[in-house]
């Protein structure tokens, strides 16, 4: 099939209106403004319309409005964005709408800088807003992925009515690979579904969008309600991929681009006799505990090594999972700060006392 | 035989309402609510309710509704009238929720022209929270965040809405009213009214204010609270229409 160069961010929003999103509601921030652009230049012509919001908060607003109204709807933005949709965000839970958020990643914390960065692992994966919740956050590592990533979000934010974000870094939406459409264009009009507000055109009652449940007993069962979705996805969901762990004495872990710098670091280590491999979440919440559970019950790994653009947020995750069974270590740059290969294979190589 | 003449509106459902006693909140939803049945358009209407006291407003009216987040029901409706063009969308929200923490959001969708109707509730406090001062507040007015009464130094003075909003292009119809006595509940009525027929125009956006009272919270009884309103309210926001863009200037 054909392939097509593309700079990152162009790419996740034509995915989007492939995939198909006609609304999108958004606000300019770097490294994130070529999704606005594209959309504003290229929604019109598919049928589509994105009205620039005043505010990120008045962006995520809009979504929950047009996924209420039962459209299939995207905003995008970048880390300090991200945080002021959290109140949004926490909403779209709590009234079980189905939207895609595109985070990519920018450091921090405060307005930090614009390079690429993975310091918003807890905000994505914990629940950014208030209250108990989670959502799904797919972690492309390749533009490649973050294209056939954005479809599945758009399903799985219709199969549980919860929204799913795509966590990228800044590298992912700044450059340009190759991409290859593998899925044909969504281009016949949505059915709306049976709990969206279309109007009631004929219908016995009035349908509510709503996360308000004054009394507790109904506000527990429904948060138990959110939770036996959570529990579906956990069993449904999880995406890792893996390579060399067969006979790895030490794992690398690392998700997004940090998993290609980790890929190349493995490769380096092969070539000094070190048996290294590396395992990459692609699905950050939930997290593949269970896999990485039984790879450090395996006798010959002796050590993981967590690599982040952070100070260390997804090595707790891994801690959790490998729950004490072998030692992890962590390497991280945060700031924009990006690890060579070379840089990544000599702090594995002092944390398993190999120096040479 | 007696005969039925008057009924609970239909645009409206059979459930009892929260409101306090001498609120007019009940006034104002019944207001919409025939509004919407002589428009023949509750089959067609989305609402948007607030944060505040209409913060349950989904469970009254008979129409398809959505909560929204405090202040957001403006880029909420946003979002509904976007993907339906062609339904009627109106938010409801309080004087705190619109003027204070929605002022964003209500400011830009008139600037954009959003094709929606905002009913306005101002009764000068925070009522849901138990009567706190809000940005409409009179200078003087006591509440429970200015208990020496609004100063005008320390907190600013009362913020005038209609008068800001018409002045912005999007907006298409701009009227204050209150609903005190009959005469001015008719005039209520066809402001709500001709809100919704502009909007059903696709003339833009479109904007009633309803000076309303608080008799739980300014602590007065409701036909104190009618006079109060009146004789204080009325001179910091006059009453009238501010913009019609279908009416010939000439």
């Amino acid at each position: 099939m054909r392939r097509e160069l593309w700079k990152g961010n162009e790419a996740i929003a034509e995915a989007a209106i492939r995939a198909g999103c006609r609304f999108y509601f958004g606000y300019p921030i770097t490294p994130q403004s070529e999704i606005p652009e594209y959309m504003a230049a290229h929604l019109p012509e598919r049928g589509g319309v994105f009205p620039q919001a005043e505010s990120e908060i008045s962006a995520i607003n809009m979504v929950y409005g047009a996924a209420g109204a039962g459209a299939r709807v995207m905003t995008s933005s970048s880390s300090p964005g991200v945080s002021l949709k959290q109140e949004g965000i926490s909403f779209i839970v709590g009234a079980e709408l189905p939207a895609v958020i595109v985070n990519v990643m920018r450091s921090g914390p405060g307005l930090g800088g614009i390079q690429p960065a993975q310091g918003d692992y807890f905000q994505a994966t914990r629940g950014g807003g208030n209250g108990d919740y989670h959502h799904l956050v797919l972690a492309p590592n390749s533009i490649q992925e973050a294209v056939d990533l954005m479809q599945l979000a758009f399903e799985l934010a219709d199969k549980y009515r919860n929204p799913v974000m795509i966590l990228a870094d800044g590298m992912i939406g700044q450059m340009m690979e190759p991409v290859e459409w593998k899925k044909a264009e969504i281009t016949e009009a949505r059915v709306y579904p049976e709990w969206a507000t279309t109007g009631r055109g004929g219908r016995e009652n009035h349908r509510i969008v709503n996360s308000l449940y004054i009394e507790s007993e109904i506000m527990e069962a429904h948060v138990h309600h959110l939770f036996s979705k959570y529990k579906a996805m956990e069993e449904n969901e999880v995406l890792y991929e893996e390579s060399g762990i067969e006979d790895a004495e030490v794992v690398l872990v690392a998700y997004g681009v940090p998993a290609r710098i980790a890929d190349k670091a493995v490769e380096l280590l092969k070539e000094e006799g070190i048996k290294a491999g590396l395992f990459r979440p692609i699905t950050l919440w939930p997290y593949p505990k269970k896999r990485l559970n039984d790879i450090a019950s395996l006798d010959h790994v002796k050590n993981f090594v967590v690599v982040e653009l952070s100070m260390g947020q997804m090595l707790e995750d891994v801690q959790l999972s490998v729950n004490g069974k072998k030692p992890v270590h962590f390497h991280g740059r945060p700031g924009g700060a990006i690890p060579s290969p070379g840089e990544v294979k000599d702090a594995v190589k002092k944390f398993i006392g190999r120096e040479s | 035989m007696s005969k039925i003449v008057y009924t609970r509106s239909k645009g409206l459902t059979d459930v009892e309402t929260h409101y306090c006693p001498g609120c007019t909140h009940g006034i104002i939803h019944k207001l919409v609510a025939e509004t919407m049945v002589e428009l023949d358009i509750v089959e067609d209407t989305i609402g948007v309710c607030p944060v505040g006291c209409s913060v349950f407003a989904y469970k009254y009216f008979a129409c398809d509704m959505q909560e929204a987040a405090h202040g957001r029901a403006p880029a909420v409706a946003t979002g509904i009238k976007r993907v339906h063009p062609d339904k009627p969308v109106f938010t409801y929200q309080g004087d705190g929720d619109l003027v204070s923490i929605g002022m964003g959001e209500i400011i830009h969708a008139a600037a954009r022209g959003e094709k929606i109707t905002v009913i306005f509730v101002n009764n000068a406090i925070y009522g849901m929270t138990g009567g706190q001062m809000a940005p409409t507040t009179l200078v003087g007015q006591k509440t429970t965040t200015s208990p020496f009464g609004r100063d005008a130094a320390l907190t600013g003075n009362p913020i005038r809405m209609c008068e800001m909003i018409a002045t912005l292009d999007g907006a298409a119809f701009v009227e204050r009213v209150t609903v005190t006595d009959s005469k001015s509940l008719l005039r209520a009525k066809r402001a709500i009214k001709r809100a919704f027929e502009l909007q059903q125009q696709n003339a833009g956006f479109t904007f009633v204010e309803v000076l309303s009272t608080c008799p739980t919270n300014w602590g007065i009884n409701p036909r104190q609270a009618l006079t109060w309103l009146n004789e204080n309210m009325i001179p910091v926001y006059p009453l009238g229409n501010f913009k019609d863009v279908k009416v010939d200037k000439a």
